[in-house]
């Protein structure tokens, strides 16, 4: 189905399967020296789901900012649908939807004409613009809220008026900053619905996200960022078995705890990597047979008694404290 | 709501073919328009009220209230309250015009930069950004214009009687003056609106805004102010000069009424260059503004 529509629908210009390219993209804000993005070389997919994991700060926004116009790069280029975004960035808009971390919905005007004047700001007409704005609240599941001001909607109401104002001119790339940030659970999941439904019609979407579960349950593709560099990239079931490890097991016990996490790693067969967090010891283990029994052993032959145990694949979280020794969410 | 009770009509994803810059901004900066026109026509009722009150209270006062009691302002006598009259009406459209400009576009820019951050989504609109701050500025001149036609009738009927402002209309000047006034008093709602922080904007009404209007000329000719003198150095009528609102009341006397006033060739390229000034000034806050 993807692959039929993305072949025949998508226009002549377009047809290049490369819909975003960076070359050593690079931002350097005024007043500091600090690389916020470094010398960045991404190849995003027509038809991807193409997720920036990363802690604040490690410049996933900045990347986003300056594929959608508005960061300029200290020097690199980049190309988005064609377009250089640099050196014309008007034209770039044309192809770009953005959602943002904020609600930025049109305080003065209703639900409904949110969509319809975002219709005729890309230049559609009047009639298929109010065509489209009803079918898009159809769709979003907001056509009862039509004639209601933005400021009755709730958080999850307001994202997904934003997602469907965002998608109104059809963009080549769906920008996503942060999308679920701020939302509660439920609001997750139907906008992770969303956007996958959006994804199966084809739709482009490049995200930035510090959840972990929201880059493995929706990207294809993930690049973990730090320090303004990608430090891996490749889908999550690829990045997971990348680090070597098959199993992640949590042990609480009495005891120094980092005298424990020593003693495991020395005295465990396959621990390829042990710390103190806050639930006791994690172990990164290669090779899980018998495993427990292994762990528990070692823990009473060290005189530490195991309260409780876990065990647990591996995730994203741990390629990223694999590759950076510390956690996404600090 | 979960996932699964999202109904969803399959649309397939077409990318639209790709317009010339020219085109794709034209057609921006007209639904931009229409959106503020939209808004207009909403809340035509609070326009129109914000937009009388000031001028209709201070006729009140000064054309109403002081002739009746005695306190008259500009000599004693239904000639000489006449004579102020006149005088007061023109700076009435003039301060109107400038409020106009302010509301409009400092009020609603500091709205959209600080609280609600809709500006993020506005320069997302495929045309370079200097557009949607002109279009800004286009807004509230427009806006100024339908003021100043509001105004001038409210403010020329508020009087107590025996007081009679003497209006005489000189098209061709009206027709150009309000409306370069009334982009001149938008930009610098711009430049008002891009410098101060969302925050500080009771500072900017306190520091810019007061001492504009009360030095602007809305009460008093610019003509008149030769007699403040130090020696036989004019101060006051000098140091007015750096107020754009001078200018914009001289021009709405000029426009109204036959009593002395700058000359024309100085308001015209003063206000011109005011324009360009205030502009280029503002879009290039703008710019730095939203632009990192």
């Amino acid at each position: 189905m993807l692959g039929e529509m993305t072949s025949s629908t998508i226009a002549p210009d377009h047809v290049a399967t490369t819909v975003i390219r960076t070359e050593n993209l690079t931002k350097i804000y005024a007043g500091g020296d600090l690389k916020a993005v470094d010398e960045l070389n991404l190849t995003v997919a027509t038809g991807e789901i193409f997720g920036l994991l990363g802690p604040n700060g490690a410049g996933k926004t900045t990347t986003a900012g300056m594929l959608t116009t508005r960061v300029i790069p200290t020097s690199g280029s980049a190309v988005v649908a064609g377009v250089d975004v640099v050196m014309h960035p008007a034209i770039a808009k044309q192809f770009i939807g953005v959602v943002s971390q904020t609600n930025t919905l049109d305080r003065q005007l209703t639900v409904w004409e949110n969509l319809y004047f975002h219709g005729r700001l890309f230049g559609m007409s009047s009639p298929s613009s109010r065509e489209t704005a009803d079918r898009l609240l159809e769709q979003f599941q907001l056509s009862k809220w039509a004639k209601a001001s933005v400021y009755a909607l709730s958080g999850g109401m307001a994202q997904r008026l934003m997602v469907a104002r965002s998608i109104f001119h059809s963009p080549a790339v769906l920008f996503m900053d942060e999308p679920t940030a701020g939302l509660d659970p439920q609001s997750r999941l139907a906008l992770w619905g969303i956007l996958q439904q959006l994804n199966e019609d084809g739709q482009t979407i490049l995200l930035t996200t510090h959840y972990m579960e929201e880059a493995e349950q929706l990207c294809d593709r993930v690049a973990i960022m730090d320090h303004g560099k990608i430090l891996a990239l490749d889908t999550p079931e690829n990045l997971k078995h990348s680090v070597g490890v098959d199993t992640v097991v949590t042990i609480k016990s009495s005891g120094d705890q980092s005298l424990l996490a020593a003693t495991l790693e020395k005295n465990v067969e396959g621990v390829t990597k042990s710390r103190v967090i806050d639930a006791g010891i994690e172990l990164h283990v290669r090779g899980a047979e018998r495993l427990l029994a292994r762990v528990i052993a070692a823990c009473e032959a060290g005189g530490f008694e195991v309260a409780d145990i876990s065990v647990a694949e591996p995730s994203l979280e741990t390629v990223f404290i694999n590759l950076t020794g510390k956690e996404l969410r600090d | 709501m979960a996932s699964a009770e999202i109904v969803y009509e399959h649309s397939p994803i077409v990318v639209g073919p790709r317009r010339s810059a020219y085109a794709a901004s034209r057609a921006a900066l007209a639904a931009l328009l229409l959106r503020d026109v939209t808004v207009l026509r909403k809340d035509l009722g609070v326009f129109v009220l914000r937009t009388v009150i000031q001028p209709f209270l201070l006729c009140f006062v000064f054309l109403f209230i002081f002739p009746k009691i005695g306190q008259s302002v500009g000599g004693a006598g239904a000639a000489a309250e006449s004579a102020f009259a006149t005088v007061l009406v023109a700076g009435v459209v003039g301060i109107s015009i400038m409020f106009q400009g302010v509301q409009s576009v400092a009020l609603q820019m500091a709205t959209e930069f600080g609280f609600t951050r809709e500006i993020e989504d506005r320069v997302q609109a495929p045309c370079p950004i200097w557009l949607v701050a002109f279009e800004k500025v286009l807004s509230g001149a427009i806006q100024g214009v339908i003021s100043a036609a509001i105004v001038l009738p409210i403010a020329s009927f508020v009087h107590a009687s025996g007081v009679e402002a003497h209006l005489t209309l000189h098209w061709l000047i009206m027709l150009t003056m309000v409306p370069l006034a009334c982009i001149a008093m938008a930009s610098l709602g711009l430049i008002l609106g891009t410098s101060f922080e969302p925050r500080n904007i009771g500072m900017m009404f306190g520091f810019i805004i007061l001492p504009i209007t009360f030095l602007g000329g809305t009460y008093y000719q610019w003509t008149r102010l030769a007699t403040v003198q130090i020696g036989s150095f004019h101060w006051l009528q000098t140091l007015v000069l750096i107020n754009p609102l001078i200018y914009v009341n001289e021009g709405m006397r000029a426009s109204f009424t036959n009593v002395p006033h700058m000359h024309l060739y100085v308001i015209y390229p003063v206000l011109i260059a005011f324009c360009v000034g205030f502009l280029s000034l503002g879009l290039r806050n703008f710019r730095r503004r939203v632009l990192s």
